[in-house]
């Protein structure tokens, strides 16, 4: 099989190629160049963009003895993950960039080019298994699962897709990326999105959005608390950086609870009021009928509740054995049976 | 293997090789002043004879450097600053928009971090830099030009840029005209003779040339400079080379260059009419396969004796496809060739040269370059011309935008 092997620079992409390369398949690793702006090539920012991440990746590429090549999808990337980031927050949404890429850059741009230059499928180092049979499970290493980021991906997508990972712990990946001698072994693992340099989420939109000041409003009382610079700044369930001098009546500590851009109002209160029952989302990935009993998931590093999920014609309604706290539109909930992934959705409203 | 990018660089020749194992196997710094430095001294020295000869310069005008882009670096930088010292107003230089990275590099931070005023001179749809546009450039302050430098031919399209003519009109004005032949030397007589480069009007009067190009080794090259051209350095610690260029000589390194140089202008116009023949064969099978490819730069055919266009080069476009996505099919079929301008991460940019040309963003991006050099044989065409259509027709399903 002629296999297109999407290579970060970092040890399970790395590690991925090299599976597959030991499988047989005739492998070409592909480094995608997300970032546009040369600056951030040469500042070494961390992520999966830089310079250095398309030296690691090169590297690899000779060690496994595989051509390698660059595709530019900064234009893509730009379009399709980064403008609708900021457009997301600019509506008070809390977008994950990662589910993003995956359903637009990965599992479309690169996939569909892949295919039309003649290659059947496309590798990359995510920790998730993929049953022959397309459906998605963990990885066999809870604490590195990556089925959330891709579960909202399409059967047909998933079709070219192969996880050579998903059976092996970190651990595993790390020490057999030392024994193929392959340098990036105990490079650290990125954990920031990609193209925010320093992890300032809230600086970042502010540079691109501007001020857009705004009341933090108390929900019980409806009291002005204080002032804030731009809603965008905050995420449903954030309980540091609200900036407020007063403590709450009850000297309990206070969240956000809801953002409202038109207004650029911000409503905080008690971690009570965070509590999510029911959540609305898209039918991005959810070909069942009827009411399916399973486990929701709704961010990528969280525990799953109980949920029973129904498609009601293009929306998908999910009510929660237990509550989540700080949902927020526009994050993806994924469903679970057990490690099965049944499917997914993006959140459109929570209550 | 069918290796179609000669332009990048070009197969090692024997006689270069066995130059520099020779040479590289002797102990010896050619600045001792024991037998063993005597001995490298005249390698080095005999090496910089026979530049000089193939060139028509004078031994001492030739100046080793570590490269083609050294000698651009040591020409541009080194003729600015000392025409600054001598005569503050000048801060002006021209280049053609379609010079090596080489070049425009070094004038960008002669602008950003040296005062610098840079100028791109502007070239025709063929790649060609008039001199009536120099001479506009010059004309409106001509006392404020430190330096002019225009390459010999274009590294991706292959013009030939009319470098006497040029040279003409920098000096009319007084200003010091440099070239960079590093794709021309070896491929079309790049040579100083006619009028001689200390006293002829339309000689450059620095030329940038390297051996990895000509069948030598990487890491050697050299800037020729005429006699009495002042260039400040740009590396400082023992001056060996004329005080223009500091470092141990390279006598290997000279010695090899000297072989290679020596064994691409020996043969040069029957070599040129084999690339050349070559070359159009390439051209014309090509675009029979693939009817909508399309030929840039000058045309094939130039005027007797005064080719518009290296005979190795054949840069294509085929409209609708990706050039990376080319370049990795054909690889894939063992077809190695270019696609021009690669930035350091390596994702190649539509290249400037073509944008200069007035070709679109698409236009440049769907482009290749076929280089030929001392190796290529009919049967290298031949394999080209077997697997590019497949290759188009593939590329052209994934697109031109990902």
């Amino acid at each position: 099989m002629r296999v297109l092997a999407a290579m970060s620079g970092g040890v399970d992409s790395a590690v991925a190629a090299a599976r597959a390369v030991e499988a047989g398949h005739d492998v070409t690793g592909v480094h995608l160049a997300l970032s546009r702006s040369p600056e951030s090539d040469r500042t070494g920012a961390r992520g999966c963009c830089t310079l250095e991440d398309a030296r690691d990746a090169r590297r690899a590429a000779d060690v496994l003895d595989i051509p390698f090549y660059v595709w530019d999808l900064a234009e893509r990337f730009e379009a399709d993950v980064i403008d609708e980031f900021v457009g997301s927050y600019a509506q008070g949404r809390t977008p994950n960039p990662c589910v993003r890429c995956n359903e637009r850059i990965k599992f479309a741009a690169v996939l569909d080019r892949a295919l039309a230059l003649g290659f059947d499928a496309v590798v990359t180092g995510h920790h998730a298994r993929l049953d022959p049979d397309g459906t998605l499970r963990r990885s066999v290493d809870p604490a590195k699962d990556q089925s959330y980021v891709l579960g909202t991906l399409r059967p047909e997508q998933l079709a070219a897709a192969r996880f050579p990972l998903g059976d092996s712990t970190k651990a595993q990946v790390r020490r057999e990326a030392a024994e193929r001698g392959l340098a990036v072994a105990d490079k650290p693992d990125s954990h920031d999105i990609c193209f925010i340099s320093g992890g300032d989420t809230g600086g970042w939109l502010r540079d691109r959005l501007g001020s857009r000041p705004g009341p933090i409003v108390d929900a019980d009382t409806g009291q002005t608390l204080g002032e804030h610079d731009g809603a965008f700044a905050f995420t449903v369930g954030q309980r540091r950086g609200l900036g407020l001098e007063r403590p709450a009546p009850d000297g309990r500590p206070r969240y956000v609870l809801d953002i409202s851009p038109v207004t650029s109002t911000v409503t905080v209160g008690s971690a009570e009021a965070l509590d999510v029952w029911r959540l609305v989302a898209d039918r991005a990935a959810w070909p069942h009928e009827g009411v399916v009993a399973c486990e929701a998931q709704v961010r990528a590093h969280g525990g799953v509740v109980p949920a029973r999920a129904q498609a009601h014609g293009d929306e998908l309604v999910i009510t929660l054995g237990s509550p989540v706290r700080g949902t927020a539109p526009g994050q993806a909930v994924v469903l679970y049976d057990g490690d099965r992934v049944l499917g997914a959705g993006h959140i459109l409203a929570t209550g | 293997m069918t290796y179609l990018d000669h332009a990048a660089t070009t197969p090692m020749r024997p006689e270069a090789l066995a130059a520099l194992t020779a040479s590289g196997a002797v102990a010896g710094n050619a600045s001792s002043l024991h037998a063993s430095g005597r001995r490298a001294r005249r390698v080095v020295e005999e090496s910089r004879e026979v530049l000089a000869g193939l060139l028509g310069a004078r031994p001492s005008d030739v100046v080793f450097t570590g490269g083609g882009t050294e000698s651009d670096n040591l020409a541009l930088k080194g003729l600015f600053w000392a025409r600054r010292a001598a005569e503050p107003a000048r801060r002006r230089i021209l280049v053609s928009a379609v010079e090596h990275r080489a070049v425009l590099d070094t004038v960008a931070w002669l602008s950003a971090a040296q005062g610098a005023e840079v100028e791109l001179l502007e070239v025709d749809a063929a790649g060609t830099v008039h001199p009536e546009t120099l001479e506009a450039a010059l004309a409106r302050d001509p006392d404020s030009v430190a330096v002019v430098s225009v390459m010999w031919a274009n590294s991706e399209v292959g013009t030939v840029q009319p470098v006497a003519a040029l040279a003409g009109v920098a000096h009319r004005h007084g200003v010091p005209f440099h070239t960079d032949a590093v794709q021309a030397f070896g491929q079309l007589p790049v040579t100083v003779n006619a009028s001689g480069i200390a006293t002829g009007e339309d000689a450059p009067d620095a030329i940038t040339i390297s051996a990895h190009k000509v069948g030598g080794p990487v890491g050697v090259g050299a800037l020729v400079v005429r006699r009495g051209l002042v260039l400040q350095p740009l590396t400082h610690g023992g001056g060996q080379e004329r005080d223009i260029r500091s470092g141990t000589l390279n006598t290997a390194g000279a010695a090899a260059f000297a072989a290679a140089a020596t064994a691409a202008c020996e043969h040069l116009p029957r070599e040129s009419a084999r690339l050349a023949a070559l070359r159009d064969d390439l051209v014309r099978r090509v675009q029979h396969e693939v009817p909508g490819a399309i030929l840039n730069g000058a045309p094939l055919a130039g005027p007797p004796g005064a080719p518009r266009r290296l005979p190795g080069n054949a840069h294509l476009t085929f409209p609708g496809c990706e050039g990376d996505s080319l370049l990795m099919l054909l690889d894939a079929r063992g077809i190695e060739c270019s696609t021009g301008s690669a930035c350091s991460a390596g994702v190649a940019r539509p290249s400037h040269v073509l944008l200069a040309m007035g070709a679109s963003d698409e236009h440049a991006r769907s482009s290749l370059r076929f280089s030929l050099g001392h190796t290529s044989r009919a049967a290298d065409v031949d394999a080209l011309v077997e697997a590019i259509g497949p290759v188009v027709e593939r590329a052209s399903r994934a697109g031109v935008t990902v």
